[in-house]
């Protein structure tokens, strides 16, 4: 049992409530950015049991990589980038989800969500940090002024906890969302699916695969992701007649898993779930020192990978803003802005995932013979091959409209536009070796300066000096011809020699210019930390 | 742009509407269904212009009462 620090400072500390992938990933980030007073609490006894969230998609291993884990994670997990989708035993059409070589991470890598906790933990160890306090179980929230209490039921029976901020990442059956009396709102599917994992030397490929009407179940559809170690998860669609009770019986599912892999002297049950799922969300992600990330503000269906990943996007977005408004460095607008950019952010995942779950399971009657005719069409018309939507994978939402968004440069490639995640790119690194460009970003606030054969002016290179000495620094980094290794940089970004790129510390595209204007750059700067720039930066900007 | 036609566009009005009708000779209900179902998502794609297919769709939909 790790006992919860206690406040080495004055300072009441951050607690998050929740050690699941949300959780832990924003617990490091913010102990990587300098907040180490992050108290971690967890009702249960250790990481999720069973396999649930398997997929994750380069977003996510990029922000992992950006906390030292990333590469790590690959290592470990599946590698997999190509989708395969079947009518019968006819298979309709293939999709690759990373066509263009030249990113750092692969489109998706599939491991357990108990793995990918467990390897958090290891590291939240490394850098210091306590630990998951186990076994701790809120009870009771009061927020005041200027923090909140929470109590909790411990080992060690009860105690009070004083914290300057809560993250609530409990989950879906979040405990902290029914203390302030809040709901999700949206649609519940009532169709139920089996999730199996098995292990087998069985091959069934190492693609996402999925099924309309498949040869091996009765169901409307099937699907089935490859793990590491021989583990398969295969996820059956069983109808909205399904009694749940009697389905989760080893006696229901091994049948189903025969017609798939052959007799069960050749595969093992790992772990079985029946679920169904809702897709909907809280009004506000923000009430007053709570914030919500994850599950505990959202739920979507499992198609398309976007549970686990957006929760992982919404603690990259968290803990840079959480971290400047607990130093102090920057004021309640920017939280608000976590606020106003996941909303938008969740609202495209749940459109995403209502449309799949209802082009699966259409209604009867005319929504069936559509999706039909989508079906049946797939082989021979184009078109209609990309009607069909077996799920649409997670890519990280592009935050347009954002109030933290400056000038745009309408000339350059859209997909880098201000709001979007920098595209990664091979550029060489510090040491002359060959790297990765968000490997290059660092944690703070960065310049991306597109260096012409001259090299940096002086103008360029006295602003940046100065830069670094900001409460909230900007770091140049300057793209030589040769650092740019493949011209993806160049090719990504649009970037003519001159221009200029501001990154925000969670990798998002903040605004960009065609020339370089030191003025419109520190603008665009106070823009992104919510608005209000301080005194000291008055100073540089007059 | 130029929105939802409700002017004749058809050379031979006759002689199209028997066309019509006739793909759907000998088929049962569901089997006439599928065809009408493939029929739309071929024109749809043809036509292409959201704008003037939101206009076909509200058109169509008219004043069905909703059956529940």
């Amino acid at each position: 049992m790790t006992q919860p620090p206690t406040s080495a400072t004055s300072r009441p500390p951050v607690i998050v409530v929740g050690a699941g992938p949300v959780g832990l990933t924003v617990t490091l980030d913010l102990v990587f950015r300098g907040v180490r007073d992050v108290i971690l609490l967890d009702e249960g006894d250790g990481p999720a049991v069973g396999s649930r969230a398997i997929c994750w998609s380069r977003r996510s291993l990029e922000i992992l990589s950006r906390l030292g884990l990333g590469r790590q994670l690959v290592e470990r997990g599946f590698t997999w980038q190509t989708g395969r989708v079947f009518q019968g035993d006819e298979e309709l059409f293939r999709f690759d989800l990373q066509p263009e070589p030249g990113y750092g991470h692969p489109a998706f890598i599939n491991l357990s969500q108990h793995e990918f906790e467990a390897a958090l933990i290891e590291r939240l160890a490394a850098v210091g940090h306590p630990g998951v306090a186990w076994r701790h179980r809120v009870t009771g929230l009061t927020q005041a002024a200027d923090h909140v209490s929470l109590a909790v039921e411990t080992p060690d029976g009860p105690r009070s906890f004083r914290a300057a901020w809560v993250v609530a990442a409990d989950g879906p059956r979040s405990t902290l969302r029914r203390l302030l009396g809040l709901s999700c709102v949206g649609r519940v599917f009532d169709e139920r699916f089996l999730i199996a994992d098995v292990r087998t030397n069985v091959d069934l490929g190492q693609e996402r695969r999925f099924w309309f009407h498949p040869p091996f179940h009765p169901g409307d559809s099937a699907l089935m992701h490859r793990q590491p170690g021989n583990i398969f998860r295969i996820d059956f669609q069983l109808g909205v007649d399904a009694d749940p009770v009697a389905e989760r019986k080893p006696e229901r599912i091994m049948p189903r898993l025969e017609r798939v892999l052959g007799d069960r002297t050749r595969f093992e049950l790992i772990w079985a779930s029946v679920y169904i799922f809702q897709c909907s969300r809280l009004e506000r992600f923000v009430h007053g020192r709570v914030i919500f990330a994850g599950d505990s503000a959202h739920q979507v269906s499992p198609f398309g990978a976007r549970g686990g990943n957006s929760g992982i996007h919404d603690a990259d977005n968290l803990a840079w803003k959480l971290a400047l408004v607990v130093e102090g460095k920057a004021g309640p607008a920017l939280l608000e802005s976590y606020n106003a950019e996941r909303v938008v952010a969740c609202d495209e995942n749940i459109l995403h995932s209502t449309r799949a779950t209802d082009f699966m399971s259409p209604k009867p009657g005319m929504a069936t013979a559509l999706r039909d005719a989508v079906l049946d069409f797939a082989r021979t018309q184009p078109f209609a091959r990309a009607l069909i939507n077996s799920g649409r994978l997670s890519v990280p939402a592009v935050l347009d409209g954002s109030p933290l968004n400056g000038a745009d440069d309408p000339a350059s490639p859209r997909p880098a536009r201000p709001g979007a995640v920098c595209p990664d790119a091979p550029f060489r690194g510090e040491d002359g070796r060959p790297g990765w460009l968000l490997d290059r970003l660092g944690r703070g606030f960065v310049g991306l300066y597109i260096a012409p054969s001259t090299g940096v002016p002086a103008e360029v290179a006295k602003a940046a000096a100065r830069w670094r000495h900001l409460s909230v620094p900007i770091s140049l980094l300057a793209v030589r011809e040769a650092d740019d290794m493949a011209g993806l940089v160049r090719s990504r970004y649009g970037a003519a020699p001159g221009s200029f790129v501001l990154i925000r510390p969670d990798q998002h595209i903040a605004a960009r210019f065609r020339t370089f204007d030191v003025a419109a750059v520190e603008a665009a700067r106070a823009r992104a930390l919510g608005g209000k720039a301080d005194p000291e930066e008055a100073v540089c900007v007059a | 742009m130029r929105g939802l036609t409700s002017a004749l566009n058809l050379p031979d009005p006759d002689g199209f509407y028997v066309e019509l009708v006739r793909i759907y000779d000998g088929l049962d209900r569901d089997a006439a269904e599928a065809v009408s179902a493939r029929l739309i998502l071929l024109l749809c794609n043809h036509i292409g212009d959201l704008a003037v297919l939101r206009e076909a769709f509200s058109l169509a939909r008219g004043a069905s009462p909703v059956k529940e």
